[in-house]
């Protein structure tokens, strides 16, 4: 199982925010996969999956963001019907709770990730080690 | 109308003389009595028997929200706790409330000037007023209330706030009389305007007096249009004895303040020095007849100017023009009084919270709102979006036990308030009044 991990960035929910984020990653060559916001109260979390995570940090903290790094589980599914009900299946069915989910997908129609945030990483990890679920290959990035 | 004519147009002679009895009897009892008066009196070697003129007023020492802070609970109360009748508190700089007594006698005083404010605004025996200031330790509500009572006026006693009720009494019961903050008066006009009551059908209100908040002509305008009833000034403070210090009668010409209870100065914030009659500065009063807490030079610190040229109504006391704003950084949101540090104190009370602030005040439809922008510190941050909410709520909840009232905080990243090198630029009132 490989380690992955997200870009966690504080914004608040105001015009240019995101676009700044991206003007950076741009000039930095940093590709975005996945990105989720959620806001609440005037400000918000955009979470990222880039293919260079450190450098994402790193640049965006040099810019003034309040970043975090944190490891994700990143599951594999089918891109077709069903793909996403039956990974939720085992992970409810092992007590596995989803703190926040979000996608990436990575061939169209054929195979996606759901990148899955848990309250205890190490011990999902270990739950999930002897099921029939494929998790991310550095190869996909 | 003239609720004392030989109070309120009392010819200057006797004014004067009046005062001067009634500022050496006040100057004793405090030097007397008031342990804070008592120790300053004192330290300069004053002798009360010194003032022997009305200018000598200049020889006693200012009194501030300080002081008054620093006797809390009865450090200026100048008679045993058994002798007061009644207590309000206005908010301090540092969580303690200020605190102020009121004698039987102080009571009758308080609804003698408030029975003078309503009469100039028409009120009679005949009248129901609809009393929608706050009820409890400000003094808003219970000083209406008692001049109301001493006129015999049919009061209401309905307090701030729960407008649908303030409409539909206003309707049912046909109120002819309104006291309230100003721009909860515009508050209401626009709920009855909603409710179809206005412009005028099934209502009776004839006039209102307004105040506890800043206010300009235009609001005036606006709620006498609207309403279409004389919208008064009047003028208190908590310190002094609450709404009842001054009021403005038919003529909007300035605020007559009752002189023969409260003696008004004007002097310079910066060289503290009297000001010569018609100058803007701010607002020195003294009580002349207070008996629970009098209060000496008390530096009221809102700017205005004192008028003397003969009012058509006939009343002889002074005039105080509109207060334009205030010596020091003290805001006043929804008629309560607020110090930026208050604010400042209850942020630093939450752990891992920074004191990188900014407020706002607005004043969406008619109703002051407090916005407080807060920089997220490094230590707040987390990737989960519930933990920095709880945050925010924490800072709102703590904010609101310190100062009373709900006010809306924003997290903002950091780095992102202006920085100043000098005095932090900490409000931004974009109220236009």
């Amino acid at each position: 199982m490989d380690k992955v991990r997200q870009v966690s960035v504080f914004s608040e929910n105001k015009p240019g925010r995101i676009q700044k984020i991206t003007g950076i990653f741009g000039e930095e060559g940093i590709n975005i996969l996945a990105i989720s916001i959620t806001s609440t109260n005037g400000f918000g979390i955009i979470k990222l999956l880039v293919d260079k995570c450190d450098l994402a940090y790193e640049k965006l903290k040099e810019h003034g963001f309040t970043v975090k790094l944190s490891e994700v589980l990143a599951i594999e599914m089918k891109d077709s019907p069903g793909g996403l009900h039956e990974v939720s299946q085992i992970l409810s069915d092992k007590g596995i709770n989803i703190e926040n989910a979000y996608v990436y997908v990575v061939e169209s129609r054929a195979r996606a990730y759901l990148l899955v945030e848990v309250k205890d990483i190490e011990k999902a990890r270990e739950i999930l080690a002897g099921s029939n679920l494929n998790f991310f290959r550095h190869e996909d990035f | 109308m003239i609720w004392n004519k030989q109070a309120e147009c009392m010819p200057a002679h006797e004014l004067k003389s009046l005062q001067l009895e009634r500022l050496r009897e006040t100057v004793r009892l405090a030097g007397e009595n008031v342990p804070h008066y008592k120790k300053q009196f004192a330290d300069m070697k004053l002798k009360p028997s010194s003032i022997t003129s009305l200018n000598d007023i200049s020889k006693l020492p200012f009194t501030s929200k300080t002081d008054l802070r620093d006797g809390f609970p009865f450090g200026m109360f100048a008679v045993p706790q058994s002798d007061i009748v009644e207590i309000h508190t206005s908010s301090g700089t540092t969580g303690k409330p200020i605190v102020v007594g009121y004698t039987r006698s102080d009571i009758d005083l308080w609804g003698e000037v408030m029975a003078r404010c309503l009469s100039m605004a028409g009120t009679t025996r005949d009248d129901i007023i609809q009393n929608g200031y706050g009820y409890g330790l400000f003094t808003g509500g219970l000083g209406v209330h008692y001049g109301a009572q001493k006129i015999g006026a049919t009061v209401v006693p309905i307090s701030a706030g729960n407008t649908k009720r303030q409409i539909e009494i206003m309707r049912d019961l046909g109120t002819t009389i309104i006291t309230c903050t100003p721009s909860y008066a515009l508050y209401l006009a626009e709920s009855a305007e909603e409710e179809g009551l206005l412009p005028r059908k099934k209502i009776k209100l004839r006039a209102g007096c307004f105040g506890a908040e800043m206010w300009t002509e235009k609001m005036r305008d606006e709620i006498e249009s609207r309403f279409k009833i004389m919208a008064l000034n009047i003028y208190g403070l908590t310190e002094l004895i609450g709404p009842g210090v001054a009021n403005e009668c038919e003529h909007k010409n300035g605020l007559h303040i009752f002189e023969d209870y409260f003696y008004p100065e004007v002097i310079s914030p910066e060289t503290l020095q009297t000001l010569p009659e018609g100058e803007t500065g701010e607002l020195v009063l003294t009580t002349l007849s207070r008996v629970g807490t009098p209060m000496i030079r008390f530096r009221t610190r809102d700017i205005t100017s004192l008028h003397r040229e003969p009012c058509k109504c006939g009343r002889t006391v002074v005039r105080m023009a509109r207060i334009t704003g205030r010596s020091d950084d003290m805001i006043k949101v929804r008629g309560v009084l607020i110090f930026p540090s208050q604010i400042e104190r209850a942020l630093l009370e939450i752990k891992d919270v920074e004191p990188q602030y900014q407020i706002v005040i607005t004043r969406p439809h008619h109703l002051d709102e407090l916005e407080v922008q807060v920089e997220l510190s490094k230590k707040m941050f987390s990737d989960e979006i519930r933990h920095i909410e709880e945050f925010r709520r924490k800072i709102e909840d703590n904010i609101e036990r310190t100062i009373n009232l709900r006010v809306k905080v924003s997290l903002v990243e950091p780095k992102s308030l202006p920085r100043s090198e000098g005095k932090a630029k900490r409000v931004i009132d974009k109220r236009e009044i």
